[in-house]
């Protein structure tokens, strides 16, 4: 047990690329937590598609012992937390565990909304902020704007900003003194009964579920019994550690320490992000506040592409859901898709990631229907019940109205492409709350129907900005509008996998739109096809393919034989990736590029 | 199935792989070379002949084809020396079709009669265009006039006489295209192979094709009309389709190709030859080495096959509709069930009749002639059964 004095917590907060965990690498490293011939790049993530994407999704930790410029050895926790906003949550509790962050902007390109995000958690966590300005090294790099831009965006003082190279190893040393002289030391009582958070969980082949907590108060140690005080379950823990990273076992762990424990605990759904852990008996009486059970806010569908792989997508999504306690799924038939699940994300990258880890990993190839928020459906009779799928919705007769989630969205861009992001918005249903400048890049705020925004806003934003633009969301609330059911019908068969909640105004515009890219996502067939887009029974938009006039192969002889069979063995093989709708094949990528819309 | 090939007969493919010139659009195993000593071809194909002969003894020989490449290229004495030699190995039918594909050029021309001494009683002409401009080009190193010239020597020569043409040509309007077609029809014709042009991979239009330098090709639109206008003038001309790309006066059809289409047996020699063997009652699709040189060596040191694959029976079904469907004649449902082991899913069937794409005459399923142009289609529905 390290005493409260010399013990100090902190996260680094960063935007995307701005070398979040390079940074943290390189402290590892300076430290000597890890031996030189150990290193390997981004140390602390380590799912692939997280280090493809160079985004964390699980908090991870590092406990780093350090002996300052005065003499005294110290133990630095550092937490890794998520970056994104799908985990805003998750971010939140990390931060509740540390008492200071270090704010690490890229000094060749300022400031980025996502950071503002995290930084506002870290303010709103009582955090003592040290920023940090890296990439020094490269020519581009203009501190001092970027300083002025920390105090102007974000308001916190940047006079004393360490200015560092996480490449060249340049600053580090400097880092790690103004983390042992700016943060503060966590306060806690040795003596009260055992409070601890848990920050995070995850699955362990061997070892089980592994709980990453942070103490608060009293002692953790291996051989007691505790209690998680949201659903009042019992544990014997079995295995008390730290990250340095490799795990490595202790007797115990005191207040203002961060590390795990592990408890036999077969599912990572029996652990809950900021729940509290005390003892068995004679525990505390009040539960950190802040804890909240994790809400789906994006649903879609996921079938196995080669429907007889459905077994092993049930068997995929309960290995993931094991280690997900955020990721709710159900089993879902369609008529056209057969038989899947009906999942709910966090939010759109969390859906992605989870997809990717489902095709990747387990090597099921998936069709992923339109992602669709939580409608809030109020009947006539007064009663309200949630749509996860637009498939469900009932009868209009029966509906008195609609309410759907709203979002405040963030977004900083430059200058020259504020007015296509206010387009963009504006199209989108949005409403504007705020527009600010800071130097060149303007600052604005947006409420915006999370429906608008969970497809491809992030894309279109992406292309309208060339990549410029930075954008987070938080949800608001829910706000009634008119919103209808808008159908597909491709050979005039409805095609539930296509159907969407869209609002009225809009459904004529997004049906053509529909119609016109199924007409070039469909091949063509042997017969014509009349694809519609209807709301209940009046159509709205129509299109039609016409029908395949020649495919045949001119020259077909002896030596072609061999050739022109493995030919259509593949088309075959693509055929078989296709859907039967009545008797036309739609292909996988329909489902999700139909739903694109170029403006 | 021991016996299923013969429903389809025995035929012998000769490749000879080497032409004066590579047109843009082929993408056949042909090679330019001036210095070929015929006595080394000779020696290597007859020495495959006798490499195979034991495994195919006491078979009916039905035809013989000498495909290239440019196969009238070949001294008579080469061409003679095959033909004896597969005599000799092989009891032949009555009806033994001999054919050998030429070049329409002045100096084949002269070779005519030295092929039908030597036992060659069909040609097939690869005239291509009946335009100057358009043969120039597709490559071709013959004129119309010398086309011409060279069919009138070979209706001399020979009873039986085809020629191709290409069409789908750069810049051919349908009425192009349907003008030309009848003045071919005009000429006295009893057999045509006419060709939608096919941009292969890895030949010179194809490179020009990716590179979007392959300019004025008609439109898939365009080509299907095309498609229908040649299958109405030859069957008002008397020369029907029988098959996708080949029209005959009854009687006339090309044996030795329905031997591929009906599924028989071949035997391909020569280099990059394919052939399809029953052998103990399991059916081997072959394959010989490519490049001329290398198939000489490996022939002279003892086999120029680079592959002998056994088929399975889900293969072989595939093959065998692959290749019967694209006959006016159709396939025969016993027979592929045979192979399939199972009948062809009846739904798929149903849909595609009631389309008016495929029709059920007794014991023959057959694409109707709205089917035909999109017969990969058909193919893809019924395989995926």
């Amino acid at each position: 047990m390290t005493d409260l004095a010399h013990i100090r917590n902190f996260s680094i907060v960063a935007h995307i690329d701005h070398g979040k965990s390079t940074l943290a690498d390189r402290l590892i490293q300076e430290t000597g937590t890890v031996k030189d011939r150990d290193m390997k790049e981004q140390l602390l993530d380590s799912m692939d598609i997280e280090r493809e994407r160079g985004i964390t999704i699980k908090a991870n930790t590092v406990r780093i012992d350090y002996t300052a410029d005065n003499g005294e050895h110290y133990v630095l926790n550092l937490i890794d937390t998520p970056g994104h906003v799908d985990f805003a949550y998750e971010v939140s509790r990390s931060m509740r565990a540390v008492e200071g962050s270090l704010l690490v902007v890229d000094s060749t390109q300022g400031v980025e909304a996502q950071t503002l995000a995290n930084v506002y958690q870290a303010i709103e966590a009582d955090h003592e902020i040290v920023p940090v300005l890296n990439k020094i090294d490269l020519p581009a790099s203009d501190c001092d704007r970027v300083a002025e831009q920390i105090e102007d965006v974000i308001g916190i003082d940047a006079t004393d900003a360490i200015q560092v190279s996480a490449k060249t190893g340049q600053g580090i040393h400097a880092t790690l003194e103004s983390i042992v002289t700016h943060l503060p030391a966590p306060k806690g009582n040795l003596d009260a009964p055992l409070k601890a958070m848990l920050v995070d969980s995850w699955y362990d082949a061997y070892l089980g579920v592994i709980v990453l907590v942070r103490i608060m108060d009293g002692t953790l140690k291996r051989g007691m019994r505790v209690k998680f005080m949201s659903n009042n379950t019992l544990h014997h823990v079995d295995r008390v550690g730290v990250f340095r990273p490799e795990m490595e076992m202790v007797d115990s762990l005191g207040p203002g320490e961060i590390g795990f424990l592990t408890a036999s605990i077969k599912q990572v759904r029996d652990t809950r992000v900021g729940d509290t852990i005390t003892n068995d008996r004679n525990g505390t009486e009040v539960a950190l506040d802040g804890f909240k059970p994790a809400q789906p806010v994006v649903f879609c569908g996921l079938f196995p592409v080669d429907s007889s792989e459905f077994e092993d997508l049930r068997d995929a999504i309960d290995k993931l859901a094991l280690n997900d306690a955020s990721f709710s799924f159900e089993m879902e038939t369609s008529a056209a898709l057969g038989f899947g699940f009906r999942c709910g994300f966090l939010g759109l990258l969390h859906l992605e990631v989870i997809r990717d880890r489902i095709e990747r990993e387990y090597d099921i190839e998936l069709i992923t229907t339109a992602p669709s928020v939580v409608y809030h459906i109020f009947m006539r009779d007064g009663a309200m019940t949630e749509l996860h799928n637009p498939a469900d919705m009932p009868d209009m007769t029966l509906v008195d109205h609609l309410e759907e989630p709203r979002i405040k969205a963030t977004i900083l861009v430059p200058d020259e492409y504020l007015g296509d992001v206010l387009k963009l918005c504006q199209d989108r249903r949005g409403i504007q709350e705020d527009l600010t400048y800071a130097g060149t890049r303007a600052m604005v705020v947006y409420d915006l129907p999370l429906n608008e925004v969970v497809f491809d806003f992030y894309d279109r934003l992406k292309s309208v900005t060339k990549g410029y633009a930075s954008f987070d969301y938080h949800m608001t609330g829910y706000r009634e509008d008119n919103l209808v059911k808008m159908s597909i019908l491709v050979n005039d068969e409805p095609v539930d996998a296509l159907s969407m909640m869209v609002h009225r105004d809009r459904a004529e515009m997004r049906g053509r739109a529909m119609c016109e890219k199924l007409k070039d996502l469909i091949p063509r067939h042997m017969f014509k096809i009349p694809i519609q887009a209807a709301i209940g029974g009046k159509v709205i938009a129509r299109e039609t393919l016409s029908a395949l006039r020649k495919d045949v192969t001119a020259k077909c002889y002896g030596g072609d034989a061999t050739r022109k069979r493995k030919l259509l063995d593949k088309q075959k093989a693509g055929k078989k990736k296709m859907r039967q709708f009545g008797k036309v094949d739609i292909p996988q990528e329909a489902f999700i590029s139909a739903l694109k819309m170029d403006g | 199935m021991t016996d299923d090939w013969q429903q389809g007969g025995f035929g012998l493919y000769v490749h000879w792989p080497f032409c004066q010139a590579k047109c843009p659009y082929c993408d056949f195993n042909s090679h330019v070379s001036s210095q070929i000593d015929q006595k080394i071809w000779v020696a290597a194909y007859l020495s495959e002949l006798d490499r195979n002969a034991p495994d195919l003894s006491g078979r009916v020989l039905n035809t013989i084809f000498f495909g290239g490449g440019t196969p009238s290229l070949m001294e008579p004495e080469t061409v003679a020396a095959v033909i004896e030699a597969a005599r000799k190995h092989w009891p032949v039918s009555n009806d033994l079709e001999i054919t050998l594909e030429a070049n329409p050029g002045s100096v084949e021309a002269g070779r005519f009669s030295g092929y039908r001494d030597a036992g060659v009683n069909r040609i097939s002409m690869g005239i291509q265009a009946l335009n100057d401009n358009d043969l120039r080009r597709l490559g071709r190193i013959h004129s119309v006039a010398e086309a011409r010239a060279a069919f009138d020597i070979a209706r001399s020569c020979f009873d039986r006489v085809s020629f191709d043409l290409i069409y789908a040509r750069q810049d051919q309007t349908l009425s192009d295209w349907t003008a030309e077609l009848t003045e071919a029809l005009s000429m006295a014709v009893d057999h045509l192979s006419l060709y939608q042009l096919t941009i292969e991979d890895g030949t010179a239009f194809g490179d020009r094709y990716a590179r979007g330098k392959l300019r004025g090709l008609p439109e898939d639109e365009t080509a299907a009309d095309m498609y229908l206008s040649t299958q109405e003038i030859c069957a008002s001309h008397g020369l029907p389709a029988y098959e996708v790309s080949n029209h005959a006066r009854p009687g006339s059809e090309s044996r030795h190709n329905q031997i591929y289409w009906r599924y028989g047996d071949y035997l391909g020699i020569g280099p990059g030859a394919h052939g399809r063997l029953t052998i103990n009652g399991q059916r081997y699709a072959t394959e010989t080495f490519r490049m001329p040189g290398e198939w000489v060596k490996a022939v002279n040191s003892g086999s120029g096959d680079a592959l002998r694959t056994p088929l399975s029976t889900t293969e072989q079904a595939e093959e065998y509709m692959m290749m019967s469907m694209r006959l006016s004649q159709g396939l025969d449902i016993e027979r592929y069930t045979k192979f399939s082991g199972s009948p062809i899913n009846s739904h798929k069937l149903s849909q595609l009749v009631d389309l008016g794409m495929v029709e059920q005459d007794g014991a023959m399923l057959r694409a109707t002639t709205t089917g035909r142009p999109v017969l990969n289609a058909i193919l893809r529905e019924l395989m995926v059964g």
